[in-house]
């Protein structure tokens, strides 16, 4: 049923391709534009790259949050999905997962290239591609949260930005601070372990939260 | 001692008990408030290095102890609301939570407001600074879910929620800044290292605390009030109500 569920997400995302390259250009996007903001200066940009792509990872995750759950609101799926003896924190658990297969796997391959882009070293790019590997299932796993509690309300994009991105901070602090930490040489292991235990406590915790925030909504 | 306390989960003995208390605390939160405010300005000695401004310690600091206390009974309350499913709980986290948020905004303004003439800036981004701003944004997430849903219920319990997994979060935001703050080490500035503090500045802080969280008290009792009269406007004691002060 779990495979099921990630199984049958990802193959309604293949439907509407298009949503996933969306989500891909704006990261990109947003990640361009700071050197347009700030100026071409080198220094200050490998400085700043692990931050902004970071930021840009945390507000693309975001704004896709409302696909996880909308369509199967509308046309009821959900509510099946509501009275199936499964457990509803598992099937939860495979929304949120596919949501990260759809969002955030795009997002770690581009990311090299944006590593480039910021004249980031190597090894450098290396740590950022793992930071993201482990970070962007937290931000799916607490978005799907957001996103259950905004569920069908009017406004709902804006207020999940209020609900989620305030969660969203110690992924961002260590994210960006194992690349820092590496490019200063004091090595991104305790920064990584530490988003390893997140995403630990987040598989944990989120979908019982998620799962109890879907009743609420759909009463 | 056979009280029953369950006759006061019940909005409308709540609304009467509540009637009743608002008197009596709104006088010892005045008193407590001349009292704090009397120790603070006349009796507390000039501080040494920073001369007359340190005074505004006195509001600084508790408004400080408010907002973080108010977020965990704000989450205390929710959570009982929701595993009882109590009206009257989620209604009075919902009533703490604007008296929280405005305690955050007052110890952040009041230590702008201090922090200039001492580091010469409104703002650094140290730690506690940091991480009592990101307290004031789960305050206005809170808020702003319950404002966003027209079900009062379901607002309750979704607000429910989210005060909860805020609730669990806050120690992991409040060390994840601190650790990033270590890492940059930006501003040298540092706040933990604290001089002795005179005994005379340390009851008026005291005093002080414990009147701003009586002044709670009475604001969260006149507030819950409100949210029960509104909720409740269809039952026959509110209308009787309405009736006897016409």
């Amino acid at each position: 049923m779990f495979l099921w569920v990630i199984q049958r997400d990802l193959l309604l995302a293949m439907r509407r391709r298009f949503d996933i390259l969306t989500t891909l250009f704006f990261f990109v996007i947003v990640v361009s534009l700071f050197p347009l903001g700030i100026g071409p200066e080198i220094n200050i940009l490998r400085t700043i790259a692990p931050g902004v792509v970071w930021v840009a990872a945390l507000l693309a995750s975001m704004l896709s949050l409302g696909r996880i759950f909308s369509n199967d609101y509308l046309d009821g799926t959900l509510e099946q999905m509501l009275i199936s003896p499964q457990s509803l924190s598992l099937l939860v658990l495979g929304k949120a997962l596919a949501h990260w297969l759809i969002t955030g796997i795009p997002l770690i391959l581009i990311s090299p290239l944006l590593g480039i882009q910021y004249n980031l070293p190597l090894d450098a790019i290396l740590i950022l591609a793992l930071s993201l590997l482990l970070g962007t299932p937290i931000l799916s796993l607490i978005g799907a949260i957001g996103a259950a509690l905004t569920l069908g309300l009017r406004g709902g994009g804006m207020l999940v930005s209020l609900l989620v991105l305030p969660l969203y901070i110690p992924v961002l602090v260590f994210g960006s601070g194992a690349v820092e930490a590496s490019a200063v040489g004091l090595g991104a292991g305790a920064h990584l372990s530490l988003l390893g235990a997140f995403l630990l406590i987040a598989l944990v915790i989120t979908p019982w939260a998620t799962a109890s925030a879907l009743r609420i909504s759909m009463e | 001692m056979a009280i029953n306390w369950f006759k006061y989960s019940s909005p409308a003995s709540f609304y009467t008990l509540a009637g009743k208390m608002i008197p009596y605390f709104s006088v010892v939160a005045s008193g407590l408030f001349l009292l704090g405010l009397y120790i603070s300005f006349f009796i507390a000695p000039t501080d040494s290095q920073q001369s007359e401004a340190y005074r505004i310690i006195f509001i600084h600091v508790p408004a400080a102890w408010m907002s973080m206390f108010l977020y965990l009974i704000m989450a205390i309350w929710a959570a009982i609301g929701l595993a009882f499913n109590t009206r009257l709980s989620a209604m009075i986290a919902t009533a703490i939570a604007p008296t929280g948020a405005m305690f955050t905004f007052l110890a952040l303004w009041t230590g702008a407001l201090w922090g200039k003439p001492m580091w010469g800036a409104w703002w650094v981004w140290d730690a506690r600074l940091t991480s009592e701003l990101i307290l004031l944004f789960l305050y206005i997430g809170f808020m702003s879910l319950q404002a966003a849903i027209n079900d009062p219920r379901r607002a309750d319990k979704a607000g429910a929620v989210i005060a909860l997994v805020g609730a669990v979060n806050i120690p992991i935001i409040y060390f994840s800044v601190k650790w990033w703050n270590t890492l940059h080490q930006g501003a040298s500035v540092s706040l933990t290292q604290s001089p002795k503090m005179a005994t005379t500045m340390l009851t008026g802080m005291l005093i002080m605390g414990l009147a701003c969280w009586i002044y709670s008290i009475v604001v969260i009792l006149i507030r819950t009030r409100a949210i029960i009269l509104e909720r409740e406007r269809h039952t026959v004691w509110v209308s009787e109500l309405q009736g006897s002060s016409q």
